[in-house]
Formats: structure tokens, sequence, C-alpha cells
């Protein structure tokens, strides 16, 4: 495939290769470049000036080397082998180029995205003879334990079966059935097929994002929750807590997969995640979290095109696993990185800058990928749902730059790391005022089925504490609290209260990593039952203190870390207390 | 073009160049060049100067010399093409020696000889070949070690100013700090960027003091050498590092100094090549460089050794917004940042408790590690320090005889931290337990019902004791 030269070198500057003398070369055509064969893309064409974009290192590329045309666009391989693997930006995979290459990343490697020997016991579902569009399920194969990979048309073929192979284990290239076209043509069907990464695969419809991602974040799901289908951006300064937000969603969120892509970011926190997540239980399927993972590494110090591309090989094979009906959250650390891959692409190419050197076209570059999220009704008719969430990290953490802003058009949750936050330790730093989610009213009824209505007013009432305490800070900060009424002290004590024991979530803790719904929703309720009960108490004269030494106070502050998930009738208990408490002292000042 | 068509072509010398400006060449008509090829300028004297191909096209070559072009003419310059990227010979002779940015000795001493000859520029590791590092390295700083804890493997930067102690810092680390139980060979790789003679000497004197220097390899391009040259030092340092860590099993801790200086010539070289800038004109790759750098330290799976990266940079006006703060914040594994404020008050380390991280510390600390009190007790320093803070600036407008008894307590809690737990002298070595210990005591200006982040067993075991 490699002996079609479409073109020479005409001039390298970093990732970026000018190329002259082109031939029948097509856009986005993936190319090889010199005799180290370095993987491009083609993203301009001009006969004398055609521009590729290389996505491994091009030292030593000189003018006059070769470029070799692929005859197909930069695509992914989508098919069995896929899950608790990790690959670079372009789908490389990365431990068998380690057992090849060692501990470095050579150049010019070409291994198979997929294992193309090992076999996968294939279950067929269709049959000759029947009538099959793009999308449509063949079979499938028990990947791991939890994930039946069902097996698709590719999006686009249509025609009948001719036929199907039987039940048995086959390779990804093994042919699993031949598909007749009205042409007549006939084509045979793997058990893989490729997709190109820059083209959104096709669903039939979009479907309302009504059922919530449940995170086990209570900051997230209590206060800016999301839905199965959502786009959201997490933005921040460097340390706020955006890695260790999206690693916590990825841990616990009640998607079936999860895409976790490492877009210039550290290649530690990739390690981190390899030695932690094939240790770590899913609650909800008692298998590995490695069993529901796949991963995307390509690190700060990797090609900067490559990581350009990354998140769109994510994005991919996220929506192949959507296709298959299958609820898939992608966190994409960080965005704003990719941006910057971009920009310096742009720059290379000598394009015109827009804002801060970005191009012009950043805004719908970020558009159109947080469009590829959401929850569809796949071509077999099926539920699936892909959710993007989204890193920011904004220089100098000004959410004014333009990744921030841009993204805020296009998203509709919005988790803002605060560095004040971050600094007290107050983790996760995700501020109560500046974020938002356009997704409540979407859930809601979910949770009224849950946790019994209740939750939502519970919620709007803590909210509206928590927006009062800001205009009450701003009198005590130039008068000081003694100043105010302690109706309106206690406001202030709750909301400390509440960050303390409700919103601040110890991601090491054993116990406090993750919260049902359940415990959510009844640590709330203890709070705000403190709440009103207490300011009930204080119109009648109960002092600060007094409820402030109640001696199950102190259990309430320590809940989060006492009461374990699968035991919560301690939280009953907690509330049983508290109201017996206030029961208590209001009978004493009757 | 054929590999060994270009090793023919490679060696062939142009003499007379188009175009001169700043440390940048620009040669027209040569074979094809490869990019990032290594170059030897020649000077009219027969002065041999390196350099790298930053840009190769079929009519011009562009070339930036390391040494700079002071004196270069455009007849008689000369150009060789080298045919392969610049590569230094590495072994473990080079401890105890000193070179220049280029990893030329300059002590003296003999040219260094290796069968290993690595290229500066290095290659990206395999995120799947990484270890994870966890092993709690002690400081003998308090503030280091109990808050912001330094692990074997780790990317930690100061962030400074000018005219603050970094340097002292940097100098006690590297003479503190140790591995409890541990007995693997340990070097130095300094490397120094643009600062002054005095800052090279400083640390010399201080390695040969505590009897070290044989185990330091400098790498040294001080103020007065060409600023061109900053932007291969630190690539020298770590390509020796590199080998010494994952060929020769040994700990490394590189100190590299001042990375501001660093990116000032990465943004000259861009300036004048016509770049588009993004913040205050550096350019929009400074990210992927710095992570170039910064992404060669920890630690390999199946290596016994690694590399430390302490890295120091001085802020520009003191703004940790700047980019080179900023950018290196957001790939270094946490920050400890200096604060004039807290040095005009005679503190030393001026480590500000607050925009400090360390971000390895969650997985090196606890029990079986350093004690099992130390990750909520520093959590409980933080979350009062923080309250500290917030009530010195109330007091500011309200006056301190407003404030409620208990912010009067965390007023005295902010003094005992300052004074006790961050104050100590720069040749006191303290162990971990001594720190924790005094963590404890200053928390004692607090009452237990305020410690919400430590346990009851906790409070009970260690508080008021
Ligand atoms: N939920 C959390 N629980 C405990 N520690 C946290 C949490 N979130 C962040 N941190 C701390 O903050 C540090 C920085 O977080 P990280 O996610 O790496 O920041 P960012 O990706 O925004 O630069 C972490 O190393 C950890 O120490
Ligand atoms: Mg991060």
């Amino acid at each position: 495939m490699n002996d079609r030269i479409i073109g020479r070198v005409k001039r390298v500057n970093g990732p970026v290769i000018e190329v002259m003398g082109i031939t029948d070369a097509e856009m986005f055509e993936l190319v090889r470049v010199g005799d180290a064969n370095l993987i491009g893309e083609l993203v301009k064409l001009e006969a004398e000036a055609a521009v590729v974009q290389v996505y491994e290192d091009t030292t030593g590329i000189a003018p006059l080397d070769p470029v070799y045309g692929a005859g197909m666009q930069l695509s992914v391989e989508l098919g069995p082998g896929m899950i608790g693997n990790i690959y670079d930006g372009i789908q490389r995979p990365l431990e068998a180029i380690r057992d090849i290459a060692g501990i470095y990343i050579r150049k010019g490697i070409d291994i198979p995205s997929l294992n193309k020997t090992k076999r996968w016991h294939f279950v067929p579902s269709a049959k000759p003879g029947d009538n099959v569009t793009g999308g449509m399920i063949l079979g499938a194969v028990q990947e791991t334990e939890n994930v039946l990979h069902k097996i698709l048309v590719p999006p686009g073929e249509k025609g009948m079966l001719e036929s199907v192979a039987p039940e048995g284990d086959y390779t990804v290239e093994d042919v699993i059935a031949v598909l007749k076209g009205d042409d007549s043509q006939t084509k045979d069907l793997l058990l893989m097929h490729r997709w190109p990464i820059r083209l959104q695969r096709p669903t039939r419809k979009r479907l309302p994002p009504d059922i919530p991602l449940i995170t086990g974040q209570r900051v997230i799901d209590t206060l800016f929750p999301i839905a199965k289908g959502s786009t959201v951006s997490i933005p921040g300064g460097f340390g706020t807590g955006k890695t260790m937000t999206q690693q916590a969603v990825a841990k616990w969120c009640d998607a079936d997969l999860i895409v976790y892509i490492g877009c210039g970011e550290r290649g530690n926190e990739i390690t981190e995640v390899l030695a932690e997540f094939p240790e770590l239980i899913d609650p909800r399927t008692g298998r590995s979290l490695m069993e529901r993972t796949i991963l995307i590494a390509n690190t700060s110090n990797m090609p900067v095109s490559a990581r350009e591309a990354s998140i769109y090989t994510g994005i991919t094979m996220a929506e192949y696993f959507r296709d298959q009906g299958y609820h898939v959250a992608v966190m994409a650390d960080s965005t704003s990185r990719w941006a910057e891959a971009l920009r310096e692409l742009s720059g290379r190419m000598e394009e015109m800058p827009a804002e801060e050197g970005f191009p012009a076209y950043l805004p719908t570059r970020i558009a159109e990928f947080y469009e590829r999220a959401g929850s569809m009704e796949t071509l077999s008719g099926n539920a699936g749902s892909v959710t993007i969430i989204g890193a920011v990290s904004p220089p100098g953490g000004d959410f004014s730059e333009p990744v921030t802003q841009h993204t805020k058009r296009f998203i509709r949750c919005f988790w803002a790391l605060d560095r004040n936050l971050a600094n007290a330790r107050h983790y996760p730093a995700i501020s109560w005022l500046d974020s938002y989610s356009e997704y409540l009213d979407d859930i809601s009824m979910w949770w009224d089925q849950q946790t019994g209505p209740q939750w939502r007013s519970d919620r709007t009432e803590i909210m509206e504490l928590l927006h009062k305490e800001v205009r009450l800070q701003q009198v005590v900060k130039l008068v000081g609290p003694d100043a105010l009424p302690d109706t309106q002290r206690f406001i202030l004590e709750v909301c400390t209260l509440f960050k303390n024991a409700f919103l601040q979530q110890n991601a090491y803790d054993k116990i406090d990593m993750f919260s049902t719904v359940q415990k959510q929703a009844k640590m709330l309720h203890i709070i705000v039952t403190y709440w009103q009960r207490g300011a009930e108490a204080i119109k009648r004269g109960v002092t600060l203190v007094k409820l402030r030494k109640m001696k199950v106070y102190q259990d309430i502050i320590k809940m989060k870390f006492t009461v374990a998930n699968d035991d919560l009738s301690e939280l009953d208990k907690i509330q049983g207390r508290l109201e017996r408490a206030m029961d208590q002292m209001e009978a004493l000042h009757a | 073009m054929p590999e060994n068509n270009r090793q023919l072509l490679a060696g062939r010398e142009y003499i007379g160049v188009d175009k001169i400006d700043g440390p940048l060449i620009f040669v027209s008509k040569t074979h094809p060049v490869g990019y990032r090829e290594l170059i030897e300028c020649v000077d009219k004297q027969g002065n041999v100067r390196l350099g790298i191909v930053l840009e190769s096209s079929t009519n011009i070559v562009v070339v930036q010399v390391f040494e700079g072009t002071t004196g270069l003419t455009l007849p008689d310059t000369r150009i060789r093409f080298s045919g392969k990227p610049l590569t230094i010979p590495v072994s473990r002779e080079m401890l105890g020696r000193v070179f220049d940015g280029l990893g030329h000795p300059t002590d003296g001493g003999p040219i260094q000889r290796s069968d290993v000859e690595l290229d500066v520029n290095g290659v990206a590791i395999n995120p799947t070949s990484r270890q994870y590092p966890r092993d709690f390295i002690q400081t003998g700083i308090s503030v280091i070690d109990g808050m912001n804890t330094l692990i074997r493997g780790q990317k930690l930067p100061i962030f400074s100013g000018n005219g603050l102690p970094h340097n002292t810092l940097a100098a006690q680390i590297a003479r503190q700090a140790k591995i409890r139980g541990s007995d693997t060979e340990f070097a130095v790789v300094f490397a120094a960027m643009g600062v002054k003679h005095d800052v090279a000497r400083f640390f010399i004197q201080s390695f040969e003091d505590s009897g070290v220097l044989e185990n330091v390899a400098l790498f040294l391009s001080l103020a007065d050498d060409p600023s061109i040259e900053r932007l291969i030092t630190p690539r020298t340092a770590l390509t020796l590092a590199e080998h010494l860590a994952f060929a020769e099993d040994m700990h490394v801790l590189v100190i590299m100094t001042d990375m501001t200086n660093y990116c000032e010539s990465l943004r000259e070289i861009s300036t004048i090549r016509g770049e588009i800038p993004s913040r205050k004109g550096y350019p929009g790759y400074l990210y992927s460089d710095l992570a170039e750098l910064y992404e060669r330290s920890g630690m390999i799976k199946g290596r016994k050794g690694s590399i430390t990266l302490l890295p120091i940079l001085t802020m520009p006006n003191d703004d940790i917004s700047h980019p080179v703060p900023d950018l290196s914040g957001y790939i270094t594994e946490g920050q400890i940042v200096f604060e004039r404020e807290m040095d005009g008050r005679g503190i030393y380390p001026p480590i500000a408790g607050l925009p400090s991280l360390s971000r390895l510390m969650k997985d090196g600390i606890g029990e079986g590690m350093t004690r099992e009190d130390h990750p909520h007790l520093a959590s409980q320093l933080f979350a009062a320090y923080s309250y500290v803070k917030d009530v010195r600036n109330l007091a500011s407008v309200i006056g301190e005889e407003e404030l409620t008894p208990m912010d009067h307590s965390y007023l005295e809690f902010g003094r005992e931290f300052e004074q006790k737990f961050v104050s100590q002298r720069n040749d006191e070595d303290r162990s971990i337990e001594q720190t924790l210990d005094i963590g404890w005591e200053v928390l004692k200006a607090l009452p237990s019902e305020e410690l919400h982040r430590l346990t009851d067993e906790e409070i009970e075991k260690f508080y008021g004791k």
C-alpha cells in the first residue's frame, strides 16, 4: 500500500511539511513521509505546495524525500480488542510498541491498532437473506465479562446478506458476512471496520437527555448534575483539580464505557490510571474498572499533531460503542492542549490568526467536537449516548480567554474550578457560584422517582442559602460577623457546614470517594433539616453556640466518612437524632 | 533521498551564507538537508560553532547557531551539515566535571569519551513503560515534607522571584534529601542557564562543602555566554541524567536554573523568525517545548534509577500567571511558590502555604510511608491556614478587636504555624516525625472541635500530646 508516491518534500517546518509535485493525492489522505515512514495526513491540497501534518517527530526529514499515499483517510480500526487497551493519538497500541521498541517511543513503527491474530468468539444474530443497512447488528462477541461487543454493518453499507459466518472463533480480519449491494456487487464484512476519525458516525435521531449520568461526586450530582449524552466543560488553572475530577468521574460514573483521552498532559497521569484502574472494582458490575475503559494517551512530550488527532480518535471510538447501544463517557484532558496544537499547526502553515494566535476556525472545531456528543437513537434503533467532559486549561486561570469562552457557547454544563477553593484544599474545587448545569430540569423526574420530590426542594433551598451567604459575607467583610443578627449568622454557619460536610469530597478516602444518590439525598436532607429546624429554634431564642454544641453536629460533620454507601440506615439514625435534639431544644424554649 | 546518499552529501561544506539575523543563519542552494540536523559553522579564523537546522526547504535552510553569530560575515562563513542530529557522548565519568551548555568540558580536564552517544533531544518515554513514583524523599524542610512532599522521580519547580533565597533552598534540598533505607547511588546534574557566575559558584561551593562534588555534573551556560546556548543546556544535562538514571541505575537529582532565561531565549528565536506569538510574545509552542524537558523526569518500570527534577524559575514581577510559571505549573507535578512578603518578614524558607502543591504527595505519604496521621494533618494545616488568611484580611478592615474569640485563636495558630512550622534554619534537617509533631503542636492553638479534617482517633492519639 506504500508504493504510490504522491509527491516530494519541499519544506520541513516542525510537524508541518510542504509537498511539491502532487499527483493523484486525495484531501485528508493518510500518507507516509520519507524512508522513515512517518505517518501524516494531507491537510491542504495544492500542486506545488500541499501541506502534510506529520504525526511523528520530523527530525531528519529532508527536501525531496518521497511522500507515499495510503489511499485512505486517517481512520481508526473498530472491532473487538479495544477495551482495556491504551493507544496514542492515532490509535497505535502503546503496549505493543513498548514490547517492540522498549521504553522510548521510536518513530516509524508500523503496528496494527487491533490485534490481528487473536481470535474472538463470534455469535451471529443475522441470517443469510436478511436485508440490512449500516449500523444494524450482525452478531456479537463477548469482549469482556460485561461488554458484549456487537458487530455492526458499517454505516453507509446496504444490501442483502448473502452469507453469515457460523458461530465460531474469528480474527478481526476474518469475513463474518458477505453483503450483496443493490448494484449486485458483493462486499466482505469483517469482524472489524475502519472509520475516518474526522467524520461523525451517523445516527437516526437525537433523544432528550433525561437520564442522569451519576458520578458519585456530590457537588456534581446534587448541585450541577449531568445527563447521559451531556456536554460538560471543566475549566480551571493548574492544580485546581481538572484531572482529579475527571478521573473520579471516570472511575465512578454509571456509564457502560469510558474513553479517557490524555491530550497533551503528563505521562505519569496515564501511568497512574494504568496502575490504579485495573485494581479498582466497578461497584455496579463487580469487575475491574479497566474492563470498561479505553485509554488514549498523547502526552505533552509526544508529537503535537497527534495530539490534535487524539480527541477525534477518542470520540470516534466512543461513537462506535454508542452505536452498539451503550452509554459512553469521554474524558478529554485537556481540550486546551488540543486547541494549542491546532494553533501551532495553523501558525506553521502561516494561516491568518484570529484571537491570541488561534486560527479563526477554532470555534467551529470546538462546536463540531461537542456536537458529536448526545443521547441518540442508533441506526439499529437502540438508545445510546456519548457524554463529553472536556477539561479546559485557561492561561493564567483566566476564563475570559478564547478556548474557555468558545467552549462555553457549545456546552450545557460548566463546572468552574476555583483557585481559592483549591488553595484551601477544598476539593473538588467546583465553584457553587460560577458553575451551572442546564440538565437539571431534564433529569429531575428521574431523581423524583429514585429519592422522592424532596431532593429537588432540598437542593433549591441549599442553593438559595449559598447565594445569600455571598451577600452576607460582603457585610461581614465590612463590619465583622458580630454585626449580623443570629438568624443571619446561622446562614453562614449552615453554609460552612454544607461545604465541609457535603461539598468537600476526598477522592482518596475509601468511603468518601463516591456517594450513591441515596446517600447524597439523605445527607442533603439532614443538613437542610438542621437549617430549617435550627432557624426555627433561633427564632425561639436558642443561641448559635447551643446549636453548634449539639452532639449530633459532630456526627453530621463526619457522616461522609463514617457512613458507607451500603449501610445508609446510619444516616436515618442521624436524621432521627437530629430531629429529637431539635424537639428537645424547642421544648426548652417553648 | 536514500539514506546512504545523504551520508555522502553530509560533510559537504558551503562557503558563504545568504543572511544572518541574530542567532539565525540562512543558507541557500544546499543539498537536501534534514530537519534538526547538526551543523558546524566555521568563521574566518577557523573557529567552529555548533548549530542545528530549524527549517529546511528546497531553496533555503535556516540554521540556529548556539554559540551566537558575533563576528560572522556573509562571504566567509562556512557551513558543514552533519547528516545527523546533535548528540553528546555520555558516561558516568562525567560526574565531578564542569561543561558548557553543549557538553564540552570547561574545567581543563580531558574530553570525555564514551561508546554511548545520545541525541540531546531525547525521545518521548512510552507512558506504559513509566513507573508511577511513590517513594517519599525527606528533605528535612517541614513545609515541603509536611505539606508539599517531594517524591522520587517527581518534577517539582520552585517559583521564585529576584532576590529570594531559591538557590539556598535548592542547595539545602540537594544536601539534605534522603530516602530512608535506600542505598542506590545518587548523582546531581546541575544546569545553569543565563545565571550569574556567583550563582554557579554558590552551588559549587555548597556541593563541595557537603563533600558530594564528585557526584555532581555541572552544565554552565552563564549570563555572559551566548543566550542561544541556553536552549540546548537543559537538553544536554537531561541527556546525561537519563543515561545515569536508566542505564547506570542511579538516582539523579536535576537542578535547572533559571527556566525564565531559557524561555526568553526561545522567545528571542521565535521573534526573529517572525512566528505568531501567543501570550506576552512567547511562542505558542512554549508549553510543548517545556514539556519536552520536564517530561524527561520520572521512573521507568524495571529500572532502578530515577530522575527527580527541580527547576528554578523567577516569576517576572512576582506574577504567577506569567506564561513561564503558568505553563510550567500546568506541566510539572506541583510547585513550591515563594512569597516576597514572607521573606520580608524574615521567614525562611519563604514558601507560601496555599499556592504550593505537590501532586504526587498523595501516594507517597501515610501509613507505612511517612506516618498514618500525615495525610489528614497536612489537609488540616492547609484548611486552617487558609482560614487564617481570611481572618487576617478581615482584621485589616475591621480591626483585630472586633474579631470573634475563635478568629483570635486562628490568628494565634497562623503565627505559630509560620514561626515554628514553616520557619527553620537553612542548615536545619528535620525528620518527618519532627515535622509532623510540630504540625500537631501548632494546631494546639485551635480547639479540637475545629479540626474537621482529622479523625477522632487521630485527635485522640496526637492532639495536645
Ligand atoms: N477531589 C480531590 N480530592 C483530593 N485531592 C484532590 C482532589 N482534587 C484535586 N486534588 C488535589 O489537587 C491536586 C491537583 O489536581 P489535578 O486534578 O491534578 O489538577 P489539574 O488537572 O487541574 O492541574 C491533586 O494532585 C490533588 O492533590
Ligand atoms: Mg491536569
